[in-house]
């Protein structure tokens, strides 16, 4: 048994912080692409558009009902085989899309529930005034739905963001990859990826203080 | 002129009511009153589309309309002719009682910011609660959420206002201040449809009074008249077990 080496971790510190901005990068554009596509699949639910509402219904099942690490498997090595423009995608924008796709149909679910979760009187209240379905969704509904879901929406960015490290299997080398490389190196598999567990947990910390902070600022308009 | 012709609902295979008429000149104000569920609120609903109708014309002013069959932009425009108060208040959560008044003259009629707030405000200053303009519906007692959801409807400048039972959520001791302001509006002669259980005001108010029992419109007629000399048994028999509680 080896006592921690910290000056090994100090002088890593900088090295693997170099790769976080990757790893926020595919988290933040797979966040907003599922945030936009999750509101998509809530809506079509909620109306239940004929036609679209079972193909938002096969698309959740699917995406919920099959790891992700086999979805990042399918886009990045199965489907360039099937559809073969695909043969240039890089292991980023297969990763991105995997986690806009699996997070988006988990997030769709919890849209539509806090959708569904408005009084349903004033939604009859804004087409009382001649609003239209749309006027009403954006300025009445999702408002108020956005407050009800957002700590569930902030546990799945927190979700994906530790899940990017997947993105390692696909060969890029984001935190997780790259902590793998210099692990390999210097043989200190324990100080390596100790340092690595410590800076997700410190990004998902700060996260979660903002977190608190929207939460507060969005329940202003209830308190009594 | 407000007009329904031969207005039916039915849900699935119960007909709610059959054939309603039912005419309203400008600054009319009517109550329509009667046991619980003969369709009263169904009816008011109807007007404001909030139902589809299942046959009949609906007519508000210079539009008259199919109710069975009428387009996205006919009901859009009904809408706009026709404000509700509703029995829950039905305040927009998310806003501010001046919002809640400004959102329909901004979004629906296309009104500037700045002119909706100038106007939400005067229309604050009526409805008594011009310290409110900052307050969400949280923050109100329940006869302050009803005034604040008057003035939503009295902001959308409709030719009638529907109330839908606007007391009957209310604490007893904020029923007098929401009667206060339908009172002054009254005055104003603002044309109104009011569903209510409330006789003193039906009788004080109202330049007619219409009871409606089992999806009929049984007799109606100038509140003195009606209250004082009902015509109909089943109307007798309504009035003396609402006034034997609360004689007027």
């Amino acid at each position: 048994m080896h006592v921690l080496d910290l000056d090994y971790m100090l002088g890593l510190l900088p090295i693997l912080l170099g790769y976080l901005p990757l790893t926020l990068e595919m988290a933040g554009a797979g966040m907003v692409a599922a945030l936009v596509l999750a509101c998509l699949l809530a809506v079509v639910r909620v109306q239940r558009m004929p036609g679209l509402n079972a193909l938002a219904m096969l698309f959740i099942s699917f995406f919920r009902g099959t790891p992700l690490l086999v979805q990042l498997f399918l886009f990045y090595y199965g489907l360039p085989q099937i559809l073969t423009f695909l043969v240039a995608i890089n292991g980023i924008t297969a990763t991105i899309l995997g986690l806009t796709l699996h997070f988006s149909a988990y997030m769709a679910e919890s849209i539509r529930a806090a959708i569904v979760g408005v009084d349903r009187s004033q939604t009859e209240a804004a087409l009382s005034i001649g609003m239209t379905q749309g006027q009403l969704m954006r300025r009445i509904v999702l408002p108020q739905a956005t407050r009800v879901a957002t700590p569930t929406l902030m546990n799945y960015f927190i979700d994906m963001i530790k899940a990017t490290s997947l993105a390692f299997t696909l060969g890029v080398t984001e935190l997780m990859g790259a902590t793998q490389k210099e692990a390999a190196g210097s043989f200190l598999y324990f100080e390596a990826f100790l340092l690595a567990a410590i800076i997700y947990w410190v990004v998902v910390e700060i996260l979660s203080w903002l977190q608190r902070r929207l939460e507060k600022r969005l329940n202003r308009a209830y308190q009594r | 002129m407000i007009a329904l012709n031969g207005i039916t609902k039915r849900f699935g295979e119960h007909t709610v009511f059959e054939n309603i008429d039912l005419t309203l000149e400008q600054g009319e104000i009517i109550v329509v009153i009667g046991p619980s569920g003969t369709g009263k609120s169904t009816l008011l609903r109807c007007i404001n589309y909030l139902e589809t109708p299942d046959a009949g014309r609906l007519t508000v002013g210079n539009l008259s309309l199919d109710a069975k069959h009428a387009t996205r932009r006919e009901i859009l425009a009904l809408r706009r002719r026709t404000a509700f108060v509703f029995q829950n208040y039905a305040l927009f959560a998310n806003k501010t009682a001046l919002d809640n008044i400004c959102e329909g003259m901004i979004v629906v009629d296309g009104l500037s910011k700045a002119e909706a707030h100038a106007r939400g405000r005067e229309i604050l200053e009526r409805i008594g609660l011009a310290d409110k303009a900052n307050a969400y519906p949280a923050s109100l007692s329940g006869g302050q959420q009803q005034r604040v959801g008057i003035g939503r409807a009295m902001a959308a400048k409709a030719e009638v206002i529907l109330f839908d039972e606007p007391t009957s959520a209310l604490d007893p001791e904020w029923v007098d201040e929401v009667l206060a302001l339908m009172k002054h509006l009254a005055l104003e002669r603002q044309t109104m449809i009011v569903v209510s259980h409330e006789m003193q005001f039906a009788r004080e108010v109202a330049d007619r009074v219409v009871f409606m029992d089992e999806g009929r419109i049984i007799e109606q007629g100038p509140p003195g008249e009606l209250f004082t000399n009902p015509q109909d048994e089943r109307t007798q028999r309504f009035l003396r077990k609402v006034l034997a509680n609360n004689p007027i």
